[in-house]
């Protein structure tokens, strides 16, 4: 079969996309390296509490260069794109909001959404690319039964990533090719060593690209320094599930569903965070056992199955990245809403988060979680 | 593939002449030019004999030339050895960064720097220096061409004001060296940058012309190199590459080379300037005969660039910067226009080499690779139908005449 089409592979510097770009090579293929510049790492180095030091961090200059060097081995073209602005407006302002909201963003979904599979995708056309490859352990297949695309868990289910990848619409799932859906991680680091690439043994990066080191409080408070949008008063109360007031917090960003540590309150039992309300700027803590809970509605929800829920079906559901999926019944619940009732109570769902719904290995779709309910 | 290189600003190729000229002194003329023995004598000669040909392309004396590392190394050489602390500097906003960052520098370490504007042109009012003047005025910086429109500016006014006043006079002429005729006495400047690979010669090796007199302090300190102006061994094979380049820059300039380039350059934007929603950046004031700097409405000029290259074409968004950089052209903002167009505009940079051929090829690809990214942008689209061409348009408080009448001609 020949092979005509030219691809864009997405090039992070790591270890998959580059043996991403090393497999299609090798096929024979057109490949261009592209990769996307976000977010400006060195921006807010330095500012309160922030560290200085910018080494390491995704898409930092070094990965630049390691991403150009890969190119450069495997003799294809290779382009920065700059997608700053649109990142910062479509996954980090929104990020900080969630939060301010007292939710729990994933803003990896949201550059799945907004960046990679979409401008991405439209740099990609424009430079005469037909599809993109990443480097996501997740794999792509055509159901001519169906007459869709469907999106599959990968064979390495360590690496799973398509939790976040819940958004793709069909457009986009067919212009999109994930070569290591069917590799393990360790064939990978050794597909890569066979290639001679210079990467090889580079530790993968786990943390959210824009916040070194994770801590998201001192990121928050750095990018809203530098905005000069620090809302003044954002501190209240940390009520029990009975109503009563029992200390104070400085700010609904600091906590999310489930956490234990950091409450700042001390009584016999332990307590944990039960919800936040941000209408009244009140965290609520309660025992473990009110965490659980069967019911959750989930918004903007995205099929990618099918077309629509006409019927409630039984799935399994992911409620965080690392959560075993739990059996459970979806319905549709308005235009872009569906109830997901569990068979048995889950602990600690959080608004903010996806809840992803699969049919054995396919994902069936998913929505970000707006409420739950006992 | 067919290869055209359209982006000569951002460096060029050499001559052959320049290379064959270059190619003994990596081979068998390989003396240090301080040596007392012949292969020092040797190359001692050559180092001189390039001195003059870069002294008769900007008319001074040789011994007023002084080599460098390139152009950036010339230029602060110019601003730092002539100032020190609590000095005051005037220079432009359009200047290239190496001069920029260095009165950044020296911002820093106590002098005071006033930037003068540019209008929508790109043009500097000599008005707007001499207003700048201050008693503790030392230098002031003005390039002579610049790297992104070719806009020329009328230094002679400004230069009258530094010598009227006592402040020395630089201009980084980069970009007009071996494009336009230089006279540093009819120009009026005491100090001038040139780099070599802008015209033709190696990279890698630049100079700076010192006025016979000039108070300049050296960056680097070792040897009595350059009459203790620039310590460091000569880079021969550069400098010689850069002497030959000057003399054969000299010699086309005689033979009218520019007005032939400023044809093909013509021909070139004219054809471009038909497609629909763009427009010249630098419009009706004199330019450098290779550069044409061209807004296309609607499109990210960094996704045009790479397009072109995937097809074999070479052409710039303003100067060459591989990191992907965020700030839109500091130039084109200064002329005022706005974010988008900033970023939608090309620069192409024409040299010695192009051909009417590459510049049929260059016009075969880049309308059709226009329309199909402005058919992949939702931008475009909507923008068209809002009246583009009244609404993105941004203008700076200063406007040259003919710009003020243009804006009210296409309401």
């Amino acid at each position: 079969m020949v092979i005509t089409e030219t691809i864009a592979v997405a090039m992070s510097g790591g270890v998959d996309s580059s043996t991403v770009a090393a497999m299609l090579r090798a096929e024979g293929r057109e490949v261009i390296g592209l990769t996307m510049q976000l977010w400006n790492q060195r921006r807010l180095a330095g500012h309160a509490g922030m560290p200085e030091s910018v080494r390491g961090r995704c898409c930092s200059i070094d990965d630049v260069y390691d991403a150009r060097r890969v190119a450069e081995t495997l003799g294809i073209p290779y382009y920065v794109v700059n997608h700053e602005e649109r990142f910062e407006r479509e996954v980090v302002r929104p990020f900080v909001e969630e939060y301010l909201a007292g939710r729990t963003p994933i803003p990896c979904s949201l550059c799945n959404n907004h960046l990679k599979f979409d401008q991405l995708l439209v740099v990609a056309q424009q430079i005469g690319a037909d599809k993109i490859a990443t480097g996501h352990y997740a794999q792509i297949a055509f159901d001519e039964h169906l007459g869709r695309w469907l999106l599959k868990r990968p064979a390495d289910r360590s690496k799973d990533q398509t939790y976040f990848l819940f958004g793709l619409t069909q457009e986009q799932l067919s212009r999109t090719l994930f070569p290591l859906g069917g590799m393990t991680k360790p064939e990978v680091r050794e597909l890569a060593r066979q290639h001679k690439l210079v990467i090889a043994e580079k530790p993968d990066s786990q943390e959210i690209c824009f916040v070194p080191g994770g801590d998201y409080k001192r990121f928050l408070e750095a990018y809203l320094a530098e905005q000069g949008d620090r809302p003044a008063d954002i501190g209240g109360e940390m009520v029990t599930t009975d109503g009563k007031v029992i200390g104070e917090h400085a700010g609904v960003h600091n906590f999310t569903v489930g956490q234990r540590k950091g409450l700042g309150v001390a009584t016999g039992s332990p307590l944990y965070v039960i919800q936040i309300k941000n209408e009244t700027r009140q965290v609520i803590v309660g025992k473990d056992e009110e965490l659980y809970c069967r019911t959750l509605t989930a918004r903007r929800v995205n099929l990618i199955s099918c077309a629509e829920l006409r019927e409630p079906m039984r799935v399994a559901v992911k409620i965080r990245h690392k959560h075993q999926p739990a059996s459970a019944m979806i319905e549709s619940a308005g235009s872009d809403e569906v109830r997901v009732i569990f068979d048995e109570p889950q602990r600690a769902l959080t608004p903010g988060q996806a809840a992803v719904f699969y049919d054995g290995d396919v994902v069936v779709g998913g929505g970000w979680i707006e409420s739950a309910q006992p | 593939m067919r290869h055209v290189y359209l982006d000569n600003n951002a460096t060029t190729p050499l001559l052959t002449e320049v290379l064959e000229a270059m190619l003994p002194y990596y081979g068998e003329h390989f003396g240090n030019a301080s040596s007392i023995h012949h292969h020092g004598q040797e190359t001692r000669g050559a180092v001189e004999r390039a001195r003059e040909s870069v002294a008769a392309l900007v008319g001074c004396r040789a011994s007023e030339i002084v080599f460098t590392s390139g152009g950036t190394e010339a230029d602060n050489l110019a601003i730092f050895g002539v100032t020190k602390a609590g000095d005051h500097i005037i220079t432009s906003t359009i200047e290239h960064h190496a001069v920029l960052n260095a009165c950044k520098n020296l911002a820093a370490k106590g002098c005071e720097v006033t930037y003068v504007p540019v209008d929508a042109c790109g043009l500097i009012d000599p008005a707007d220096v001499k207003r700048a003047i201050r008693p503790n005025t030392k230098l002031i910086s003005i390039m002579l061409a610049n790297n992104e429109t070719g806009v020329v500016q009328s230094l002679a006014e400004m230069a009258k004001i530094a010598h009227e006043t006592d402040v020395y006079f630089h201009t980084d002429a980069v970009q007009a060296a071996g494009k336009i005729s230089l006279n540093v006495m009819q120009m009026g400047c005491d100090l001038l940058t040139i780099s070599g690979h802008k015209i033709h010669g190696p990279q890698g090796v630049g100079a700076l012309y010192v006025r016979k007199g000039t108070g300049l302090d050296p960056m680097l300190y070792g040897g009595s190199h350059e009459r203790s102006r620039r310590a460091g061994t000569e880079n021969v094979p550069g400098i010689v590459g850069l002497g030959k380049a000057a003399q054969l820059a000299a010699a086309g300039l005689e033979k009218g080379s520019d007005a032939k380039m400023a044809e093909t350059r013509d021909r070139l934007e004219k054809e471009l300037l038909q497609i629909e929603d763009t427009g010249l950046n630098g419009e009706g004031v004199p330019r450098v005969p290779n550069t044409t700097n061209i807004y296309f409405d609607g499109i990210d000029g960094e996704a045009l660039v790479i397009a072109l290259d995937l097809k074999g074409l070479a052409v710039s968004t303003g100067a060459a910067c591989s990191s992907g950089a965020i700030e839109p052209s500091h130039v084109l903002t200064a002329m005022g226009l706005q974010q988008d167009r900033a970023k939608a505009s090309i620069r192409f940079s024409l040299g010695k080499q192009n051909t009417q051929e590459d510049v049929d090829f260059a016009l075969s690809i880049i309308p059709e690779t226009v329309a199909r990214l402005r058919s992949l942008s939702p931008v475009y689209g909507r923008a068209r139908s809002s009246g583009l061409r009244a609404s993105s348009v941004g203008r700076t408080p200063k406007m040259a005449d003919h710009a003020i009448r243009e804006a009210e001609n296409s309401k």
